[in-house]
């Protein structure tokens, strides 16, 4: 904090841009705590999970754990694994985001980079055509027939086919086009002799990366986490995806149990330690790649904010 | 001005025949096949269903075989007490949304702002954006969790500690349910929704508060009289673009909250053109749902982008 001195002995400005009076103020504390206040909500009931998933079952019924487990063993987990169809979910879960997140951002980027030439001809209509869907949607019944009649119902690639072209994704990445490549770059490789194809594949797409990163992780994450065209379009067990499944554990225990009043009689500790450890295996991978990640959603909300 | 400009010169560029233009760009028109082909496929091709709101559509007859009713199905939606009633939580419920989730990240910024330690600053975003990439299947499962009235953390804590003596039903009796189902929400969203105002604070001249500090202005005069003004763009701005999807809902937020005693808050429009679509087979009726909250959502975005452009902002389209 001491560089960036300037003016006046009493103020400096830190190099990210935030401005503080030398001395600690109460204000300060009542941020500080504030603040950590709101983490320790993102934090704790995590911990607490964690914690139970790893718990002895007397110990969870008895209402005991809270943030440290008690009598540690991993035995949830070892059903789980045991068991299988969670695993077998996960794979296949990673397998459809995988496909989704390549052929996402192959489509995304086979609109964008076109459209961000200004002497496309037609370029008007073609991003209007293009940019509709995103203001007017059909909605579900019409686009359920359709995929009925396209033989998609209870099929993985309902999955995958109806969301990869994105337009928010698509002009995030035409704005990048446009505002981070020089036309310089691209009209020299032009007298050269280059065709579009390799502008494109030689000079365009090596200085995106940081927006195919940031792009593919939006198409990841967002396939990762939705789960209601699994409830809309899939039947069988084996092609639904694993927030579909635990969505489907965790809430029929739930209704069950908030349907009964007397909630601790119908329960015993073994589902409430398994559900536990099955939201946990399902939150610990996100959470372990969530810091590394980080940086490109934020480039990526940064580039969003200033459309072309 | 600019922008009628940029259209002048751009439309100069693409002055030549169409024949010079496929000769010349004819591999970008190549790739602009493959988006064009999956959004006529899944986009387009939806579009002639919506004709199924002046049918009384069966599934078994098909749209040959099901019978033209002219605006019964809408007459009949309008007069459906399920109806009204997701309307209302739609727009009450959107609205709270706003009211209680719109000035948090404003709120959250600029104290994020004011922090004195990079590293506590850097660490605390970090874990605040969390939320936002858990899915809504996974924060329901931990709220379930955390607010179970028998055997919840939080009614466990509270009836450990003498504070109450039966559970509070946090998320099975329908006021309680309003409360947390608003406060999840704005948790889930702030930290997420307090980047962009960040960027425009970083985007505010520095000089602007060095010299307000050789003033003798305090923090407070400083956040005031500097800060809120610099982003008021962006607040506006987004305040608009917050408007004019007050019709909209995310069904899967609303699903994973629901139970069988929340329904009279919980039933919105989302769930009503779920449940009533593939849940009761009633297609037209909630077809005509669907595109009314579509229609009344892309007027909504259209009035919004010309009030933006109104104020002088950028607009949203």
């Amino acid at each position: 904090m001491a560089k960036n001195r300037k003016g006046s002995a009493s103020a400096e400005v830190a190099s990210d841009g935030s401005r503080a009076i030398n001395k600690f103020h109460v204000s300060d504390a009542v941020m500080v705590v504030f603040i950590s206040i709101l983490c320790l909500t993102c934090i704790l009931p995590f911990l607490h999970l964690a914690s139970k998933s790893i718990s002895d079952n007397n110990a969870v019924l008895a209402k005991k754990v809270y943030l440290f487990p008690i009598g540690i063993n991993f035995d949830a987990y070892t059903s789980i694994f045991r068991d299988g169809s969670l695993v077998y979910s996960m794979v296949y879960s990673v397998l459809v985001t995988l496909l989704f997140t390549i052929l996402g951002m192959l489509v995304c980027t086979c609109a964008a980079y076109p459209l961000s030439k200004k002497r496309l001809k037609g370029r008007s209509v073609l991003t209007f055509l293009l940019m509709f869907p995103m203001y007017f949607s059909a909605g579900l019944i019409p686009t359920y027939l359709v995929l009925k009649d396209l033989h998609l119902l209870d099929n993985m690639w309902v999955l995958i086919l109806p969301l990869i072209y994105s337009p928010y994704n698509m002009l995030i990445m035409k704005t990048y086009f446009q505002s981070s490549i020089p036309d310089s770059l691209e009209e020299s490789a032009f007298l050269d002799g280059a065709s579009n194809f390799q502008v494109l594949w030689q000079i365009v797409m090596p200085l995106s990366k940081p927006i195919i990163a940031t792009l593919s992780l939006f198409y990841a994450v967002g396939r990762w986490n939705a789960y209601a065209d699994n409830k809309y379009y899939i039947n069988s067990d084996s092609l639904k995806m694993i927030q579909y499944k635990l969505y489907q554990m965790v809430a029929s225990a739930t209704e069950a149990q908030t349907a009964s009043l007397s909630e601790a009689a119908a329960v015993t500790s073994t589902p409430e330690v398994l559900q536990a450890a099955a939201i946990m295996f399902v939150t610990i991978p996100i959470i372990c790649i969530y810091p590394f990640l980080q940086k490109y959603f934020v480039k990526g909300v940064m580039i969003g904010a200033v459309k072309g | 001005m600019s922008s009628w400009k940029k259209k002048k010169t751009s439309s100069a560029i693409q002055d030549i025949t169409w024949k010079a233009a496929f000769k010349r760009d004819w591999q970008l028109y190549l790739l602009l096949l493959f988006p064009l082909v999956m959004v006529v496929i899944f986009s387009y091709a939806a579009y002639p269903g919506l004709r199924m709101v002046f049918m009384n559509y069966k599934p078994a007859r098909g749209f040959d075989g099901s019978k033209w009713v002219g605006m019964k199905i809408f007459i009949k939606v309008f007069k459906d007490a399920d109806f009204l009633r997701a309307l209302r939580n739609s727009i009450v419920f959107n609205l709270l949304d706003l009211a209680v989730g719109f000035p948090m990240p404003i709120i959250l910024a600029l104290i994020l702002n004011e922090l004195r330690f990079p590293r506590f600053k850097k660490v605390t975003q970090t874990i605040l954006y969390l939320p936002h990439f858990l899915s809504w299947v996974i924060i329901g499962s931990v709220a379930y969790t955390m607010f179970r009235p028998s055997s919840g953390l939080v009614n466990n804590l509270l009836t450990g500690a003498g504070i109450i003596a039966d559970g509070i039903p946090f998320l099975t009796e329908k006021w309680h349910w309003a409360v947390t189902y608003l406060l999840i929400g704005v948790w889930q969203s702030m930290g997420w929704g307090s980047i962009i105002y960040l960027a425009a604070i970083t985007g505010i001249n520095g000089e602007l508060y060095e010299a307000a500090m050789i003033d003798g202005a305090n923090r407070w005069q400083r956040m005031k009289n500097i800060t809120l003004p610099g982003i008021k763009g962006t607040v506006v701005t987004l305040l608009i673009m917050n408007l004019g999807r007050i019709m909209g809902s995310n069904f899967e937020r609303l699903d994973v909250f629901g139970n069988t005693q929340v329904k009279e808050f919980q039933y919105q429009l989302a769930i009503y053109i779920y449940e009533k679509g593939l849940g009761n087979g009633a297609f037209s009726q909630s077809a005509a749902v669907g595109l009314f909250q579509s229609l009344v959502g892309l007027a909504l975005v259209i009035l919004a982008d010309r009030v933006a452009k109104m104020l002088g902002e950028d607009g949203l389209i």
